[in-house]
């Protein structure tokens, strides 16, 4: 863990949503809905909350990240690029024949990505695979897990989670970016998750709901479960707004996977800078 | 090779017995079971290596997925299960997340091809070494038998990457002795011969050999090959093949996309042969017993030898 203050976290917060919106721009290909509302926790992970190193992406006893929805794999570039993992100007080389950031997370091409991503539903398997190989060699290494409210659609989600909670992985905790959105449009009207809180906790996590988009809420949920040993592993489900920070993006499924134009773009830019709330 | 042929034994025994070896030895090796442990011979293991063996219940999919983070780590995971849920069922997690970045996950199956013979088609699995066939950085192993299956099992423990191991659920001849070596992606040549090739994998390598017998006996050279990995193909031994001009495949899987149809690629580029698939004849089986089943699809002793000297007798 990092020292930084919230009001530091907040700034950073508006780094990785204008990063990734440049990317996204850049290859005029992208995936930004899911990108902003995930932008603030991530930036409570990679500049406070993970041990990771960026010279040494491989290092046996970092917190490990898996980006589940890998669809918004741009924010979580856009995290490594402002903590060094690989030189800034690479984010412009996003979705570009030969670029090391692939539409969706790589793990052989990218340093700081843990697992390949991108297929629905397979991500969180692999971190509960992850947080069991922590407590067989007795580390105390975290695995960090994001998944999509849509995603939670997939059936291999909950095969995840009951597996963690068999083996007590404390030392897992899975976020679900719960935007409301999906690519067709509602999850409510495509296929409802229904509450997923409780639906966590029935499969055993320690489940807390909070604001995803308040700093201090992030911060305080993950101060809590900081060191936890109660052997249960823990869900975070942010109620978040898709393309948050972008008046003209919030709360519209049409943005989950859609370049902006230029004037769109600079608009963009503008209202995060502004500090739109 | 003669002394030991009456010797039965199903290959998902060499796996239990291998794997149990292995993970004494190397603390590294897990097994991710889906249930049906007792079934895949894993349960020594889980017993005595409880710190290394996972049972995720009945979520293959989950397993293949538990399977990858591990080997981020450094373990080298084995998921056990039956070969149509291995393949199938978590097929495109193999994909996604062992054969895309590679990772060093095992996938070894019990219950390949019609030797769930009495459990009928749903769990006779005709298809898998095909479909795995086609994923980039997947290696794809089946074994003749125990004894060449537990070289094949060390092995595919010793190199890195991904591998699909298939076993027979049902007991099939000992052929090999205990003391034979096996190389993933080296053909195992048994016969030499200039009148015909015939290569084989898995269950059917038996028939192969008893096939030859007959034909010999009754005057042909006969060059025959044990193709126990389908991917990477050993070329050089389909090439010597080629030489003969006449190559019959026989495998215990679809003539689709399995190992007469890896044969048949090599031919159809490099020329020079006739090649006649023997297999399940893209059908699917039923319950019955597993010679029957062998039989429908003319997996036989008999059918190899008639194919043989048709084949012998055509011009190329």
């Amino acid at each position: 863990m990092k020292n930084i203050t919230v009001t530091e976290l907040k700034e950073k917060a508006k780094e990785l949503r204008k990063t990734a919106l440049t990317m996204i721009y850049t290859a005029q290909s992208g995936h930004p809905g899911g990108s902003l509302s995930a932008a603030d926790l991530m930036a409570a992970l990679y500049f406070k909350e993970m041990n990771i190193d960026a010279k040494d992406p491989k290092w046996e006893d970092r917190d490990r990240f898996v980006l589940s929805k890998g669809h918004v794999a741009p924010i979580q570039y856009s995290a490594l690029a402002l903590n060094g993992f690989f030189p800034y100007d690479t984010i412009y080389t996003l979705r570009q024949y030969g670029s090391i950031l692939q539409g969706h997370p790589d793990m052989k091409k990218t340093p700081g990505i843990d697992i390949s991503t991108g297929s629905l539903g397979q991500g969180f398997s692999a971190g509960v695979g992850m947080a069991i190989a922590a407590k067989m060699d007795r580390k105390s290494y975290r695995t960090f897990v994001l998944v999509g409210d849509g995603e939670c659609q997939e059936g291999q989600i909950w095969e995840a989670a009951e597996t963690a909670a068999k083996y007590k992985l404390d030392n897992l905790v899975v976020f679900v970016d719960d935007n409301g959105l999906q690519c067709d449009g509602a999850c409510a009207d495509i296929m409802p998750t229904l509450d997923l809180e409780k639906k966590f906790a029935a499969f055993g996590f320690e489940t807390i709901r909070i604001d995803g988009h308040k700093m201090e809420s992030i911060v305080a949920a993950l101060d809590s479960i900081r060191g936890s040993r109660n052997e249960l592993p823990k869900c975070i489900i942010l109620d978040t707004v898709k393309g948050k920070g972008v008046s003209f993006m919030e709360d519209v499924a049409g943005w989950h996977g859609k370049a902006p134009n230029k004037e769109q773009y600079e608009q963009a830019i503008r209202e995060i800078d502004g500090g739109l709330n | 090779m003669e002394q030991m042929k009456q010797m039965k034994k199903a290959t998902r025994e060499a796996f239990g017995d291998e794997i149990l070896e292995l993970g004494r030895v190397n603390k590294n090796i897990c097994v991710i079971d889906a249930d049906i442990g007792n079934s895949c011979k894993t349960g020594p293991f889980s017993t005595e290596l409880p710190r290394q063996h996972f049972n995720v219940g009945i979520a293959e999919q989950n397993a293949c997925g538990i399977a990858a983070g591990l080997a981020t780590t450094g373990k080298i995971p084995f998921v056990s299960t039956y070969a149509v849920f291995g393949s199938l069922r978590m097929c495109e997690q193999i994909r996604q997340t062992v054969c895309y970045p590679y990772l060093n996950v095992k996938i070894a199956c019990s219950h390949g091809g019609l030797t769930p013979a009495n459990d009928g088609a749903s769990h006779q699995s005709i298809e898998d070494m095909g479909v795995l066939r086609t994923i980039p950085n997947m290696t794809v192993v089946m074994g003749a038998d125990y004894n060449s299956t537990r070289k094949l099992v060390k092995q595919a423990a010793e190199i890195y990457g991904p591998v699909y191991l298939r076993f027979t659920r049902d007991a099939i001849p000992v052929i090999y002795g205990e003391d034979e070596e096996f190389e993933i992606g080296k053909a195992k040549q048994l016969s030499e011969g200039t009148d015909i090739a015939i290569i084989a994998n898995g269950d059917t390598v038996y028939l192969a050999i008893e096939a030859t017998k007959i034909l010999k006996a009754e005057g042909y050279s006969v060059k025959l090959y044990d193709m126990h990995t389908i991917k990477p193909l050993d070329k050089d031994a389909v090439l010597a093949s080629l030489k003969t001009g006449k190559v019959i495949t026989v495998e215990d899987h679809n003539i689709l996309n399995g190992l007469g149809s890896a044969v048949s690629e090599v031919v159809a580029e490099e020329g020079g042969a006739i090649v006649r698939r023997i297999g399940v004849q893209d059908q699917f089986g039923q319950s019955a017993p597993y010679e029957k089943l062998l039989e429908l699809n003319g997996i036989t002793i008999e059918n190899i030898v008639e194919t043989a000297k048709n084949l012998i007798g055509k011009k190329n």
